[in-house]
């Protein structure tokens, strides 16, 4: 019965969802107060009844209720509780509820705190929300209902997919979502903003720190991601450019695009219009990054099965959105667009150039990953695009922004002094040089890690001279507003993430071996004892688990367990074993058995040496902090004084001289 | 001319120009490292000849498997319903590679045989990816071949 009743709620729901999208727009436009005042009951209903649908498929695998097909299908009575929560969005009908449910947190969050923008751009807002809700509410019910029943009842389930079935794993989804559709806050108040033909500068104050947050959040899940690839899959990498990385990867770079466009818009007025279109753009990977993953038309770790119909019906849904708003943007954006201007020289034009680069970084990405579905349209025949194409690209459009990023808070709005720009060149670039001198006798002349060294050192001193100014100049308790921290740890996040990137791909040692159990082998001044493989279980899985003693100078340093398990449903999963360290990763994977009836004999066995790499996650967790920081600074909270705000009495508390700054 | 439109003129001829650089760019990068997906059958007839590296597609022939004494060599047969072909890989095999099992390497032709430089392995035997799955087709139209499809596995 309850599953019925989940369905219902989400009937209900879409219904709900249909009147916050429609309604509260007419009356927008017709200037009808009653109609606008449905966008927030109608908004908490919705929200409401998802919830609902969604904690009773909770209850249903909390429950084993196996005669509910997705239950049956995902969870086993061998599954532990956390792992069967986590099922909740392990496969396709689940994730998209999922996807639904975190739609809500954020129309609920601006249904709640949203009292302070205008009546009738809030229920154009709550509107854009709720058609983005009955999209998705739709899809679910009519083409991948998670509450369909399985009769006869099974008397026991399958299984989780296994590659989620490990804690960090677990979060990668919700996290990951929560990013993406942040992005449909910025997205709605563009919308909004088009459909009313203006954008005030405070309502993109307004907006910062939305974006500031799902930007956030997208860092941390694609974080997780990487790392989940690096610890589960066996092969010691941390991106492969795979398809579906590149959808979550893709919304990060136009969305970081977007929050330094916001903060143009925001103090100067300026690229107005720009910050419009990146929205839009930044919510159309979203999509796309969910189409690529749900529909199956590219092959990839984390495709689910597929249906054509869901793949139609998404692909209609995109073009929909993406043709529509694009469609508005035309006919609007000359309206909405305006601003200061601005000389070569300013911050604006550096904010620019940096925002140029990352998306065109972002359709090379996305050439690159939707070129197979082109070759194929155009029978092209069967293609794949390596990943040194991804490689090689992305290099080369992240080099100026590296090399700019320094410069950027020193420039003025408006209009940069070169004398200031010429000291910050000089002594960045002699920390630079003199690191990367250092690291040449360091690193054997290995030209990426003097690179990565160079360019770390370049970045992180442009960061901490910036800082070190501040703390200088300004008095105390006005030195480090919560934007300009923000602005440093993201910014000293990249230069952590160019050590870990640049020194873990140069200095690594990868070696697969053949290994008997008593034999040795030496990496990097590591001695790797292999002591034979055995067999050991757990809840829901047994694992054929090796044992490698690795010592160094005589004295062991770790002793390691990597696994090979073997889950209900004969699927595979390798657990691969990881010695952390500040300067480096000791990573062993068991292969396979030289002979499988003698697991006890020799194996194959892949032995790593990866220096720096956590560098990398830091650097990347770093920037998910400033995003964090950034968004809970106190400007963002203030009370709306007029409904214009020019850009030098947006902030108060500092004197205008020093606002320049800022 | 007057100065704004000149302003103009020059930005507009500027992002011309980075644009064309930029495409130029992405197409040879493109060009450089895009792997076309062959058939044992295909590559038989010879449609593979243009190309130093591809990828091989195919089922992993049942009994076909065989490791080297000392080293992480393995040579396998890949075939499909018309053709076959031997391939030598030295390395770790995915998890879920095993007989009948659709798997695609990567490599270049040695004489007859196929060394591959990379192999991916997807799930279990009832499930194909939708490329290998037409590309199969394509090589001999009209012959059933598995059609349900599962999540795909590969690094």
């Amino acid at each position: 019965m309850t599953p019925e009743l989940g369905q219902l709620a989400l009937i209900l729901a879409l219904l709900l969802a249909a009147a916050q999208g429609v309604l509260p727009i007419l009356g927008a436009w017709r200037g009808n107060g009653a109609l606008m005042a449905v966008a927030r009951p109608a908004a908490f209903g919705q929200a409401l009844f998802v919830a609902l649908a969604f904690a009773i498929l909770v209850a249903a695998f909390l429950g084993h209720d196996f005669s509910v097909q997705y239950v049956a299908d995902n969870s086993n009575l061998a599954l532990p509780w956390y792992y069967r929560i986590a099922a909740v969005w392990g496969a396709h009908e689940g994730s998209m509820l999922l996807w639904v449910s975190i739609l809500d947190v954020w129309t609920l969050a601006l249904a709640l705190f949203g009292g302070r923008l205008p009546e009738v751009f809030r229920a154009r807002v709550l509107g854009v929300l709720g058609l983005i809700a009955v999209g998705f509410l739709a899809f679910i019910l009519f083409t991948s209902n998670p509450f369909l029943r399985l009769l006869p009842m099974p008397p026991d389930g399958g299984d989780l997919n296994p590659v989620l079935q490990d804690p960090g794993m677990t979060f990668h989804p919700p996290v990951i979502y929560m990013g993406y559709v942040g992005f449909s806050v910025a997205f709605a108040f563009s919308i909004a903003a088009l459909l009313g033909g203006e954008l005030e500068q405070a309502w993109v104050r307004w907006a910062r720190p939305w974006t500031n947050v799902a930007w956030a959040f997208l860092s941390a899940g694609i974080v997780a991601g990487s790392w989940w690839a690096y610890a589960e899959l066996g092969w010691g990498g941390w991106w492969f450019w795979d398809p579906v990385e590149n959808a979550s990867f893709m919304p990060w770079l136009v969305g970081t695009a977007l929050i330094h466009a916001q903060a143009v818009t925001e103090k100067r007025g300026s690229l107005r219009a720009w910050t419009i279109l990146l929205s839009i753009f930044a919510f159309s990977l979203s999509l796309l990054g969910t189409f690529l993953v749900r529909s199956g038309v590219l092959t990839s770790v984390h495709s689910f099965a597929s249906d054509p119909r869901r793949g139609f019906y998404i692909l209609c849904f995109l073009i929909l959105v993406v043709g529509g708003s694009l469609l508005l943007y035309a006919l609007r954006a000359p309206k909405v667009a305006g601003g200061k201007a601005f000389r070569p020289v300013s911050r604006e034009s550096a904010i620019l150039v940096g925002n140029l680069m990352l998306t065109v970084a972002a359709a090379m990405v996305l050439l690159g990953t939707l070129f197979p579905l082109i070759g194929d349209a155009l029978a092209l025949g069967k293609i794949s695009v390596g990943p040194p194409y991804f490689g090689f690209l992305f290099t080369l459009l992240m080099l100026p922004v590296v090399l700019l990023l320094p410069f950027g808070p020193y420039l003025r709005w408006g209009k940069g002094e070169t004398p200031m720009l010429k000291q910050v060149l000089l002594r960045a670039g002699l920390a630079a040089a003199a690191c990367a001198i250092v690291a040449c006798f360091l690193v054997n002349g290995q030209a990426k890690a003097i690179a990565g060294v160079a360019g770390a050192v370049w970045v992180g001193a442009g960061v901490l001279l910036y800082a070190f100014k501040r703390w200088r100049e300004m008095p105390r308790g006005r030195r480090y507003p919560a934007e300009m921290a923000g602005m440093l740890l993201a910014h000293a996040g990249v230069a952590l993430f160019l050590v870990g990137v640049l020194l873990s791909e140069s200095l690594s040692v990868t070696r697969d071996v053949r290994m008997a159990p008593g034999e040795h082998q030496q990496i990097a001044g590591y001695d790797f004892r292999f002591d034979g493989v055995t067999e050991t279980r757990g809840p829901n899985w047994r694992a054929e688990q090796g044992t490698v003693i690795v010592s160094r100078g005589g004295t062991i340093v770790a002793t390691m367990h990597p696994q090979k398990r073997s889950y209900t449903r004969e699927q595979v999963q390798t657990e691969s074993a990881i010695d952390p360290g500040v300067t480096r990763d000791l990573y062993v994977a068991l292969g396979e058995p030289m002979d499988k009836q003698h697991i006890e004999g020799a194996w194959a066995l892949r032995l790593y040496y990866k220096p720096f790499i956590r560098w990398l996650w830091a650097g990347g967790l770093l920037m998910m902090l400033g995003g964090f920081v950034g968004a809970c600074d106190r400007r963002y909270r203030q009370r709306r004084a007029a409904t214009v705000v020019s850009a030098a009495a947006s902030e108060p508390a500092m004197p205008p001289a020093l606002e320049a700054r800022a | 001319m007057n100065p704004t439109r000149k302003r103009r003129l020059i930005v507009v001829l500027l992002i011309f120009a980075a644009s064309a650089v930029a495409v130029s760019l992405g197409v040879f990068a493109l060009q450089r490292n895009m792997n076309y997906l062959f058939t044992p059958s295909q590559v038989q007839r010879g449609e593979a000849s243009n190309y130093p590296t591809f990828r091989l597609g195919g089922m992993v022939k049942s009994g076909s498997i065989q490791r080297s004494n000392d080293s992480l060599k393995v040579t396998f047969t890949v075939v499909d319903a018309d053709g076959n072909m031997p391939v030598e890989y030295t390395g770790i095999l995915p998890d879920l590679f095993r007989d009948d099992q659709s798997v695609i390497a990567t490599g270049h032709m040695d004489h007859a045989r196929f060394v591959a430089t990379e192999v991916l392995a997807k799930h279990d035997e009832t499930y194909m990816p939708k490329e290998l799955k037409d590309a199969m087709a394509k090589a001999h139209q009209g012959r059933a071949m598995p059609a349900n499809a599962d999540q795909g596995e590969s690094p």
